[in-house]
């Protein structure tokens, strides 16, 4: 383990951090009266911008409230919520936990179906099959995932096929299957266009492996079809499907959005959206900073395990 | 698949470059491009051909199903779903394209800079659009239009403005490939100005990959776009918008499922045509696969 390699990564990743927050804060404070015009919409009085600018301490000098808002980022200090002056922080960490479960099982479906049938597309390659999973994931990859969730919650939460809940969550210590029952639905519908796009890219790097000289020796060395696919196939093939997986990550924290709102999921995406609706400023400001922070460390720790399997591998390209 | 077969029209008057040949050979473009053209042309003739005013409401008909004087049906409020979608298509492409456009216009001269000056310049500017690239998508686009009030040309903003690094990174690193070669070296012992070498030399030569990056971020946009109208910051109300109607549909999905399925199918096929078209030229002009979806 390089350290030199370790403490630039960090350097760069605490950076990142302090950069976002301050767009953020740019964003929302610097353009002309936004913080008041997001708080009181954009047709309000200059009394009420003026008292909305002191209930939040926008008439401080910027460069205070500049640091005050940056040290708090990083010291996972939010301020309170206008609405409910509960503490943001506490409002949005049982929220982020949801919401990575969610995650969390949308890219189990990936690993467990996606995968499987990229490499059997490899292997059978130029077959219906092979032409039906291409066509199919074609489509998979043009559906908006408003789409996919609203016609899922359509057909499979509503007699005839009520085989789900309609939406909502349920503690994992309420038991593992209720729990998974409740967040199938919303994970499979965020993941149309993930599972698509990891089923091409996982049959594009299986032929192009399998079509390798050392595969071609394995076979000719009489391996059996099923080991050369599985065993010697998959271990390379597999490779670019991971770093898909990791970095679609941010744009799963994206589309949270829509699906926690379609399935009533009480989640972080759900909490931005309310806090849209609400005006809630704080809300707004740490439901954007805490999944793009979890999509920074979530890079941070990868690129850490790549550099630890892979020596060679250094912050120049 | 049929050959490239250029030379056949040597007799012709006009010389055909030979890319157009490839293009056309290629079956993703050729279905994408015969997805989109009716598309676009629809929405371009828009009010034209819509049988009715995309805002005039039919009280007496509301939730009509599909055939009969309404070709496609009619909404919750009774307005004919064929008209709003053909305006609806105007608003998902001009979104799709305009913000493609502005993305074009913010990132590749980023790219192009980067990728000539090397060093500190390009790892600083590389840095920033890696930063910009850590928020998702779909927030940034929200965190703009949460202080921006909701209209198409804040939205196409939006999008542009989260669109503009990945097109910055793609140019880039052509730019950095190409940047060394003899006609850059030759331009520059000539004395020409940065701005020359940069937009006169160095981008006729990295048009590839960018146009791919470009096709490809269409649908994306669209993708976006629509996303934001139904969360309700889209382009707002009367206008038909194909993501609002979705939203609004959910809520009469028993009345009349048709208004749901119009609009989904439509943005369907336009984000399939765009992404089919992206794939093909990729093929074409830059046979690489990325590995960024958003």
């Amino acid at each position: 383990m390089n350290y030199l390699y370790l403490v630039k990564r960090t350097a760069i990743a605490l950076l990142s951090v302090f950069i976002v927050a301050s767009v953020v804060f740019g964003v929302t404070t610097l353009l002309p009266g936004s913080a008041a015009n997001i708080v009181l919409g954009t047709e309000a009085t200059e009394e009420a911008v003026q008292q909305v600018n002191e209930d939040l301490g926008l008439d401080r000098p910027l460069m205070v409230q500049y640091i005050d808002f940056v040290v708090g980022v990083f010291t996972g200090d939010f301020g309170e919520s206008l609405i409910s002056g509960q503490p943001v922080m506490e409002m949005v960490w049982q929220r982020l936990l949801r919401t990575l479960q969610l995650a969390f099982v949308a890219t189990l479906i990936s690993v467990v179906t996606a995968i499987p049938l990229g490499i059997l597309a490899a292997a059978k390659r130029d077959t219906i099959f092979d032409h039906l999973t291409t066509s199919g994931s074609y489509i998979g990859l043009s559906i908006p995932s408003f789409v996919s969730a609203t016609l899922l919650l359509l057909f499979l939460t509503t007699p005839p096929l009520a085989l789900f809940p309609k939406g909502g969550y349920v503690s994992i210590s309420e038991g593992v299957i209720p729990w998974l029952h409740h967040l199938l639905l919303p994970a499979l519908a965020m993941n149309t266009i993930i599972l698509a796009y990891v089923l091409r890219q996982t049959r594009s790097s299986m032929v192009d492996t399998l079509e390798s000289d050392y595969i071609r020796t394995a076979r000719l060395k009489g391996v059996a079809e099923r080991n050369v696919l599985f065993k010697h196939g998959l271990r390379n093939g597999l490779l670019p499907t991971v770093t898909v997986l990791a970095l679609n990550f941010g744009w799963m924290m994206g589309s949270v959005v829509i699906i926690e709102q379609i399935f009533a999921f009480p989640g972080m995406g759900e909490l931005i959206v309310q806090a849209i609706d609400n005006r809630d400023l704080p809300v707004i400001q740490a439901g954007i900073l805490v999944p793009t922070i979890a999509f920074i460390f979530a890079n941070f720790l990868a690129d850490i395990i790549y550099s630890m399997l892979d020596p060679r591998i250094s912050l120049g390209e | 698949m049929a050959t490239n077969n250029s030379t056949q029209n040597e007799s012709s008057r006009f010389e055909v470059p030979p890319i157009v040949w490839k293009l056309l050979n290629n079956r993703r473009i050729v279905i994408g491009m015969s997805l989109l053209a009716p598309i676009v042309l629809v929405a371009i003739l828009g009010e034209t051909i819509a049988p009715y005013d995309p805002t005039a409401t039919h009280v007496a008909d509301r939730y009509a199903g599909p055939g009969g004087k309404f070709i496609l049906g009619t909404d919750h409020l009774g307005r004919d779903l064929l008209s709003r979608i053909i305006l609806g298509g105007r608003t998902s492409l001009l979104l799709g394209f305009g913000a493609t456009a502005l993305a074009l216009t913010l990132g590749v001269p980023i790219g192009l800079t980067a990728g000539y000056a090397k060093g500190r310049v390009d790892e600083v500017l590389m840095r920033i659009m890696d930063i910009i690239m850590s928020v998702p998508t779909l927030l940034l686009g929200l965190l703009i239009l949460v202080v921006l009030p909701s209209n198409i040309i804040n939205v196409v903003m939006a999008i542009g403005v989260v669109y503009a690094p990945r097109i910055a990174r793609v140019t880039r690193s052509a730019t950095l490939s190409v940047s060394e070669e003899e006609y850059v070296m030759a331009a520059k012992a000539r004395g020409e100005s940065r701005p020359y070498i940069l937009f006169r030399e160095i981008l006729p030569n990295v048009t590839g990959p960018i146009v791919v990056e470009g096709s490809v971020r269409v649908g994306y946009a669209i993708m976006i776009g629509t996303s934001l109208s139904f969360l309700g910051l889209g382009t707002g109300p009367p206008n038909p918008d194909w993501g609002f109607m979705i939203s609004t549909a959910r809520e009469h999905i028993y009345q009349t499922p048709w208004f749901l399925i119009w609009p989904s199918i439509a943005l369907l096929l336009t984000v399939m045509a765009t992404n089919l078209i992206g794939d093909g030229l990729r093929d074409v002009l830059d046979p690489r696969e990325t590995g960024d979806l958003s």
